[in-house]
């Protein structure tokens, strides 16, 4: 008898309690961590010269992790001279069959290690074990596949003329993605026949020196991958050792345009992927269910720190108020917490400046009279954490608007056309990434077209392939990474 | 029943419910199959799961005595334990007044598929009487079949009106509305057909995917489909529909990921069996066997549960 059985909800909301609550699910395997990492040169791992080490933590405890070795500029200069004798000796002479060998061997031993990575990877950094699990460590393997395929066919990337490698490449990576940031820079770099040394960021240098231990396993020549961790002096070493003749670095826009000061004048070539505060453009006729999902994963994957994060929405006014209900119920269910729990949609902040620089910036959000939501869910009592946070009535002039977060929050502004979109989506010192949600096919194509952003994603959002090129326009940095572009920019033309 | 004017055109009826992209959908349920259900939490789900169950046989050769031993299966899933029974057995018409002799009077509510089952091409002066027959032989609930052949050809005025004539044979009784699924083939579909049929139908009525004849029956995709259809109809008119995802579902573990997908997107008020149900036979089983599994630590010989449905 549904008619008398059935209450009708007068308030017609859903009630997301805890009726069926999920328990703890941790991810209990053994990351294979050391107590005191030492910096990888020349095929084996040796402590600084001056002896100094400096702790990692656990940002979801503040428990402290492991000592890393911080190398000075003595180490960095043992490092590039290590891999100035890889490529003369062995690496830059040897047949691209071969080389694409070793990547293909280290491509399958991070697979065979995936577990173990993954683990320390959101140990170290905070991120959600699902996401490391299934994306980071996957991803960065896939990277090395697809680049061991490309190290014997190099000549088809510039047809009619000759490829050659530049030498000794320096890299530093961020901490957001850390295996896997490693991995789009060091795969192109070999599969080239360049010779490598990289500094990983200083909250996250674990997975990088577990790299390490990757290449001794597969027989890797010595001095062709060199690890350095430390902080930023050591990665200014990097950049600016005469060694080096090539750079890239990925990072935020101020260290990207200290780097361009200080390389002025060299000759060394150079690629920069910076900062973002990439427009997510919903029109009316979208899909919204779908545009919804698509706003969460991009800006809410990897706690926001994601340099391609979709952290502006520009939905169209007749959508606004429809799109905002449906985000609200959307992450009314995304579970924030204990990034080893495999149920855990937001981990950790990956530290405490970074904390401090989203809630600073939050703030000036309600201040500059943003209107600020989020869903109250709790929060563990240490570590270092953020709730997912949605502001309306953001306007152009707002600093949420126009500065990278690298957070959970996203800011929420509405277009009446699609020029107005447009000029919105442009209007900002960035350009590298966008998204379009439309059922229109040819408005795709036209706002992809006219969209200044280096990724524009249609009918989804933070997608990635190690065959497609990603990278910026403007102040997001020149040059790419991934695909044929990204592996162009690892050699000379000649 | 409130008259409904029927939307003239599928993409009429777009511009006010909106589409469905496939790609973007899918991904939204594989992350339902990534949730990790420990201890509590997975005994609950199970049992839920249980509760839900519409214990159905559905074949030519269905005797008294095989509806006899289902029914049975049905009030007391297993020997040992407190496992709950199920929702509602499922029969065709000729068998519910012999179910009616084993859980009539009891929790476990007899459901009947009627209206010219699974095809549903008969006159629909037969599918009504079919579902007369069934009612007044003492079935709970009636699943019925759309008519796809209209849907397909865009007669929804046709469709809805044949939904609400079983609506008013159904009496008393619970209606289930099957859309068939596979034969409407894209999402878009599924989603116009769930609006047009909750449309006609009471509060408390349900929705549901598949005869389980057809290639391809529920799967988490379409499921997420309708789930959605509901939440939207509910929050713009208040009217709770229920949901019966039916066949294809045969493991525990499938079974949890369709409930975590109704625990995240219809939340807490559609977690028991007056709003979700399962539609299966060899679903049983399993779920007894992961519970059995939970109570004692270990998986008990194969032999305490019966793989085919026949063993009931």
């Amino acid at each position: 008898m549904p008619k008398t059985t059935s209450k009708t909800n007068p308030a017609r909301e859903l009630v997301f309690g805890d009726l069926w609550e999920y328990d703890p699910a941790p991810e209990t395997a053994d990351p294979k961590l050391k107590q005191r990492y030492d910096l990888f040169i020349n095929g084996a791992f040796v402590a600084p010269k001056k002896g100094s080490y400096f702790a990692t933590i656990n940002p979801a405890n503040e428990t402290k992790i492991a000592d890393i070795a911080l190398a000075d500029a003595a180490d960095v200069n043992s490092a590039c001279i290590a891999a100035q004798k890889a490529f003369v000796s062995v690496w830059g002479k040897m047949p691209g069959k071969e080389r694409g060998k070793y990547l293909y061997r280290i491509a399958r031993l991070l697979q065979d290690h995936a577990r173990e990575f993954a683990i320390a990877e959101t140990l170290d950094g905070g991120k959600a074990i699902k996401e490391s699990r299934d994306f980071d460590i996957p991803m960065a393997a896939a990277h090395f596949f697809y680049h061991a395929g490309w190290a014997d066919k190099l000549e088809h990337l510039a047809p009619g003329r000759k490829v050659a490698p530049h030498g000794v490449v320096g890299q530093v990576i961020p901490w957001n993605f850390p295996l896997l940031m490693l991995a789009w820079k060091i795969a192109p770099a070999l599969a080239a026949g360049n010779c490598v040394v990289l500094k990983p960021a200083e909250t996250t240098s674990i997975t990088a020196l577990k790299f390490g231990e990757i290449c001794q396993e597969a027989g890797l020549p010595n001095g062709v991958v060199n690890i350095v961790s430390g902080a930023a002096e050591t990665g200014a070493a990097v950049i600016s050792h005469p060694l080096t003749t090539k750079v890239a670095f990925t990072g935020s826009t101020e260290v990207g345009k200290s780097i361009m000061r200080s390389l002025a004048g060299t000759d060394k070539k150079m690629t920069l992927e910076l900062g973002g505060k990439a427009a997510n453009i919903v029109f009316d006729d979208a899909p919204l269910d779908q545009a919804v999902e698509g706003i969460v994963n991009g800006i809410f994957f990897n706690q926001g720190h994601v340099c391609c994060a979709g952290s502006r929405l520009l939905v169209q006014e007749s959508v606004a108020d429809e799109v905002l209900a449906k985000l609200k119920r959307r992450i009314a269910v995304l579970r924030v917490g204990d990034p080893m729990d495999k149920n855990t949609d937001l981990g950790a902040i990956n530290s405490r400046e970074q904390l401090a620089k989203i809630t600073d910036l939050a703030k000036s959000g309600v201040t500059e009279g943003a209107e600020k939501y989020d869903t109250g869910c709790k929060l563990p009592a240490k570590g270092f954490f953020f709730r997912p946070t949605i502001f309306t009535n953001v306007s152009m002039s707002h600093r949420i608007a126009r500065e990278e977060i690298f957070g959970p929050v996203l800011s929420i502004l509405t277009f009446r056309t699609p020029e107005e979109a447009l000029e919105k989506a442009n209007n900002t010192p960035y350009g590298l990434s966008a998204g379009v949600w439309t059922d229109k096919g040819s408005r795709i194509l036209k706002m992809s077209a006219q969209l200044k952003a280096g990724v524009v994603w249609a009918n989804t959002y933070n997608k990635f392939d190690p065959t497609s090129p990603f990278g910026g326009f403007k102040e997001s940095g020149f040059g790419r990474e991934g695909g044929k572009q990204g592996l162009l920019d690892y050699l000379s033309v000649v | 029943m409130p008259a409904v004017k029927a939307p003239t055109s599928l993409r009429r009826l777009f511009d006010e419910i909106g589409t469905v992209d496939q790609v973007g959908i899918e991904e939204r349920v594989a992350k339902f199959t990534t949730r990790s259900l420990k201890k509590k939490s997975k005994v609950f789900g199970l049992r839920l799961a249980v509760s839900m169950v519409d214990l159905t046989t559905l074949e030519g050769k269905d005797t008294p005595g095989k509806v006899a031993s289902l029914c049975q299966k049905a009030l007391r899933p297993h020997d040992i334990g407190d496992i709950p029974p199920t929702a509602a057995v499922c029969v065709y018409p000729a068998m519910v007044k012999h179910a009616k002799k084993h859980v009539g009077g009891t929790s476990v509510k007899i459901a009947s598929v009627a209206t010219a089952f699974p095809s549903g091409q008969a006159p629909l002066k037969t599918r009504l009487a079919e579902v007369h027959a069934a009612v007044n032989d003492g079935a709970d609930e009636i699943d019925m079949v759309i008519n796809r052949g209209a849907f397909l050809s865009g007669e929804f005025g046709r469709m809805q009106d044949e939904i609400a004539a079983v609506v008013e044979a159904c009496g008393q009784s619970t209606l289930k509305v099957i859309l068939e699924v596979s034969e409407l083939e894209t999402y878009d579909h599924i989603r116009a057909a769930s609006f047009l049929a909750m449309r006609v139908i009471r509060p408390g009525d349900f929705i549901k995917t598949s005869t389980g004849k057809t290639s391809s029956n529920a799967t988490l995709g379409n499921n997420q489909v309708m789930l959605e259809a509901i939440r939207d109809h509910f929050l713009a008119t208040g009217v709770p529909i229920a949901m019966k995802p039916a066949g294809g579902i045969r493991t525990a573990k499938q079974a949890l990921h369709f409930l975590i997908a109704v625990k995240e997107t219809l939340g807490d008020d559609w977690l028991n069996n007056g709003r979700y149900r399962f539609g299966a036979s060899a679903l049983l089983n399993d779920l007894v066997r992961q519970l059995e599994k939970e109570r004692t630590g270990a998986y008990q010989a194969p032999w305490n549960f019966s793989e085919a449905t026949e063993g009931y």
